[in-house]
């Protein structure tokens, strides 16, 4: 048993991820050197990759759109006490729902048909998030395994459907939707005002992973509803003296928890491949742990997580394209590390930055005295 | 002022513990200010003072769970660096945490042994632990089974298994904190005797307690801490309780409650036949039948765990009663219809036993575990989203009414002292008009200065007219608050008393299931 590291806010929110973040780069670097690359090299290509250029930044807030929505996901169910790791499946059941809407209803006007489109994929990855907090609720089974669970039912889920049901014959992926299906490019949209951007696949999901980042952050410290899923969270005791259902409000979170992964649904399947396919959330979902992780389940913390995570993926892209020697799976590594210091390490440069403050109180504390002693 | 180049081998007559200077500061909490402590070797140390003055920290600091920002321990008059509980250990000094740390399903021996197994295979040193075991009970009387599974052994035993667990690490000083606060009068004087047979074998005792008759019952010296200092250390036998009293406080402090006779209304809460069962099946409160009236305090004494807490939480909705009735202001309610938030409506208000596991959200800042319960008061924000500034203001208001220290509605709640907490909790409650009063242990864990207040408050809510419930461990308190009351033993109800044809002795025989009143 140790006791609780205090440190003061401002420590908390800036110097301890600045630490963290610093170390792993530093561990990252000597992983570079240990292979005969250039650490200092590596980093600039990642950099340059990612925020260098107008078409390397579309990407990386491209990829952010993805991991704001898987993280914020298992953020809001952190909130309420559960750790949701079905982010995958959620988004996976999401995707399906969204096809549909955009597949069968497509004789929509594009002004009903996109709202719909992402009220499909919401609540399909609601339900399939809810499914599992009410097995918990009511049921007892742990939110982690049948999360998990429901991961593997998804994947299968969609195969069957997209192979037998509603794919193209002999592909693994449905007809392309219509036009006015998608979610509009951001070069594209800015290219009428004479704003030539490099074409990305960043589109206006992005405009609405950064609403929902603000709504959640609303709902979870400013609305009864977050008062309630919070005190479920953090003392579900006192939820019950106080009245809350702790079942019906873990049913809630875990609803809200799947129609936010059901965001990166919406960004991939409405917003670039404009198509449902296999296998189009890529991990993401599980990216979304380490980045609630990081950014301490603030929807603010998540943003800046997230676009971290965004210049990793696609500064990582560009660096394994430019040094043939930092393959796809050392970057995969690079970003392994980042996890691990930047997440599942947090609590050991918390350690750190608070002995360092105390040694730098007692600095200055000392140094008036000796001032007077020798003056 | 640096004695670490200082190695000489201790003289005999050195004491057990100095402490020199230890100062720390938690953010703007200066919780210890330069503290001077001296034990002697084989005393038994009192330490006393209110909640938040610093003693816990203190004692945190010397078993190596805080690192003091200044000042030196001295074990032994030698100069010490404690930065953990190992080292701690080491330096041969044991804790008794007021919550025990036991691992319940394992034997007293697997207990005794945790952590200082001796080796990968467990045979060799069970044998030395089960030797050692003996051993102690020989040398102290201190018989426990040691192949008892502790979760079985009554929470005296229990603390009897950690007191085994450091003597057996080879502690010589035995930092005790709030012993007694689970322990009936009869375990109480059974942990005393201990403490002076370990006192007699040259061990020394330091005891953390708030109850002043203890201090005078077993130590041979006392020392006084008040807002993070030490304002004195006397010799027991030269002081008190009403002087500690106001040492620890700074002023005269009233121990017992003045109140005037009670004028009992009608009947405000009716329990009929009430059982309940709890999670694994056992049957926690058994037909249990009572009534309390309008401007009385019914008090429910008992040792914890003999199905007081099951009893308030199914009274307040928060737990479903297997059989039997209850009924506001002769109404009966539904269980089912009648949760928690419906029974507030009604005026059936609670101060749960637990402040941190149940009535307060010890993350929250204050001002939102001030709304616990009351979230959808429309003073608090219409629609979805809160008014935090209507909630922050009726804090500070009520912060100032009930003298709550530091008058931070947005500090924290868990950098609250006990008492302090206990007084948020308080003013959440009484300022909502309650018809009728639940409290449970209103004074578990705070400081005499609150004590005092708080029985006051209770007092003038029963002279209001309010019906109060009363749960709580500590005889003295049910004694002087309660017009009637109640014990518990094992779920049932062994006896009703008024407080004036009472003693401590007879309640007590009540409280260990003894029903029959000798004629």
């Amino acid at each position: 048993m140790s006791a609780p590291i205090e440190l003061p806010k401002w420590a908390d929110v800036v110097l301890v991820p600045l630490v963290s973040v610093t170390a792993a780069f530093v561990v990252a670097g000597l992983v570079v050197l240990s292979i005969g690359e250039n650490p200092v090299e590596a980093t600039r290509l990642l950099l340059a990759g990612s925020l260098g250029s107008g078409e390397g930044l579309g990407f990386t807030l491209y990829y952010a759109t993805d991991f704001i929505f898987t993280g914020l996901a298992v953020a809001v169910a952190y909130h309420a006490g559960l750790f949701n790791i079905g982010g995958e499946g959620q988004a996976t059941v999401a995707g399906i729902g969204a096809a549909l809407v955009c597949l069968y209803l497509d004789f929509l006007p594009g002004v009903l048909l996109l709202p719909l489109g992402i009220l499909g994929a919401a609540a399909f990855g609601a339900a399939w998030g809810f499914v599992p907090g009410w097995l918990q609720a009511r049921r007892g089974s742990h939110v982690v395994i049948t999360t998990i669970m429901f991961n593997f039912i998804a994947a299968t889920l969609i195969v069957h459907l997209v192979v037998n049901v509603i794919g193209e014959p002999g592909l693994t992926e449905t007809r392309a939707f219509a036009a006015k299906a998608t979610i509009p490019y951001v070069h594209e949209l800015l290219a009428p005002l004479g704003i030539a951007l490099p074409t990305s696949p960043l589109n206006l999901t992005f405009l609405l992973a950064l609403a929902a980042s603000y709504g959640i952050w609303l709902l979870v410290y400013r609305s009864r509803l977050g008062y309630a899923i919070r005190t479920v969270g953090a003392n579900p005791g006192a939820a019950v003296y106080a009245g809350i259902s702790p079942a019906r409000v873990i049913m809630i979170a875990m609803a809200l928890s799947g129609a936010l992964a059901g965001g990166l649904a919406v960004n991939e399947i409405m917003g670039v491949q404009h198509r449902l396919l296999l296998e189009f959330t890529s991990s993401y979902g599980f990216v979304g742990i380490a980045v609630a992780l990081m950014g301490r389940s603030h929807p603010g913390g998540v943003v800046l997580a997230a676009v971290l995570f965004g210049i990793l993926y696609q500064g990582g892209a560009e660096l394994a394209f430019e040094t043939p020697t930092i393959t796809r799976d050392m970057v995969v590594v690079i970003g392994g590390v980042v996890i691990l210091f930047a997440g599942a390490l947090e609590g050991l440069f918390r350690r750190l930055v608070a002995r360092g403050l105390g040694v730098l109180r007692r600095v200055r504390a000392a140094a008036p005295r000796r001032a007077a002693a020798e003056g | 002022m640096n004695a670490y180049g200082k190695t000489s081998a201790p003289a005999a007559s050195a004491p057990a513990i100095e402490l020199v200077g230890i100062d720390k500061r938690f953010g703007a909490v200066h919780a210890n200010k330069a503290v001077h402590l001296t034990v002697e070797r084989g005393s038994i140390h009192g330490i006393v003072g209110e909640n938040g003055a610093g003693k816990s920290t203190l004692m945190s600091i010397v078993y190596g769970f805080y690192e003091a920002d200044a000042g030196e321990i001295r074990v032994g008059g030698r100069p010490m660096a404690i930065r953990s509980s190992a080292d701690a250990i080491r330096a041969g000094i044991g804790m008794v945490h007021q919550h025990f740390m036991l691992v319940e399903p394992l034997s007293v021996l697997d207990n005794v042994m945790l952590g200082a197994e001796g080796g990968a295979l467990l045979e060799k040193g069970e044998a030395q632990a089960r030797r050692e075991l003996a051993r102690l009970e020989r040398e102290y009387n201190l018989v426990v089974d040691p192949d008892a599974i502790v979760g079985e052994l009554s929470v005296g035993l229990q603390q009897r298994v950690e007191i085994l667990k450091a003597l057996y690490r080879g502690a010589d000083i035995l930092i005790l904190d709030e012993p007694t606060a689970v322990l009936t009068p009869a375990e109480a004087s059974a942990l005393f005797s201990l403490l002076r047979a370990l006192k007699e074998q040259g061990k020394t005792v330091i005891l953390i307690t708030h109850k002043l008759n203890e201090i005078m019952a077993v130590t041979d010296r006392v020392s006084v801490m008040r807002r993070g200092e030490m304002v004195a250390t006397l010799p027991t036998a030269e002081t008190s309780p009403p002087a500690l009293a106001e040492l620890m406080v700074g002023r005269r402090v009233l121990l017992r409650v003045e109140k005037k006779e009670h004028v009992p209304g009608d009947v405000a809460l009716a329990v009929e036949g009430l059982s309940v069962v709890d999670e694994r099946n056992c049957l926690r409160v058994a037909d249990v039948s009572f009534a309390v009236r309008a401007g009385e305090i019914v008090g429910i004494a008992g040792v914890a765990g003999n199905g007081q807490s099951e009893l308030l939480e199914a009274i307040a909705g928060m737990r479903r009663p297997t059989l039997g009735r209850i009924a506001l202001d002769g109404r009966a309610l539904d269980p089912a219809e009648h949760g928690p938030r419906t029974l507030r409506r009604l005026g059936l208000l609670h101060v749960p036993e637990d402040r941190l596991r149940t009535g307060l959200v010890p993350a929250f800042e204050a001002f939102e575990s001030a709304a616990l319960g009351f979230a959808d008061d429309p003073a608090y924000g219409k629609g979805a989203l809160f008014d935090r500034q209507a909630m922050v203001a009726d804090l500070a208001a009520k912060m100032e009414a009930y003298d709550v220290r530091p008058r931070d509605p947005r500090l924290r709640t868990s950098k609250f002292s006990g008492g302090n907490q206990q007084k948020i909790v308080l003013a959440r409650e009484i300022e909502r008009d309650p018809r009728v009063l639940l409290v449970g242990q209103p004074t578990r864990g705070v400081d005499i200065g609150a004590i005092e207040f708080i029985h006051r408050r209770l007092v003038a809510l029963r002279d209001a007219g309010v019906a109060i419930l009363l749960v709580s461990v500590e005889l003295e308190e049910i004694m002087s608050l309660s017009d009637r009351i109640l014990v518990m033993c094992g779920g049932r109800i062994t006896g009703e008393r008024r407080p004036h044809e009472t003693d401590e002795r007879d309640l007590g025989l009540l409280m260990a299931g003894v029903t029959e009143r000798a004629a």
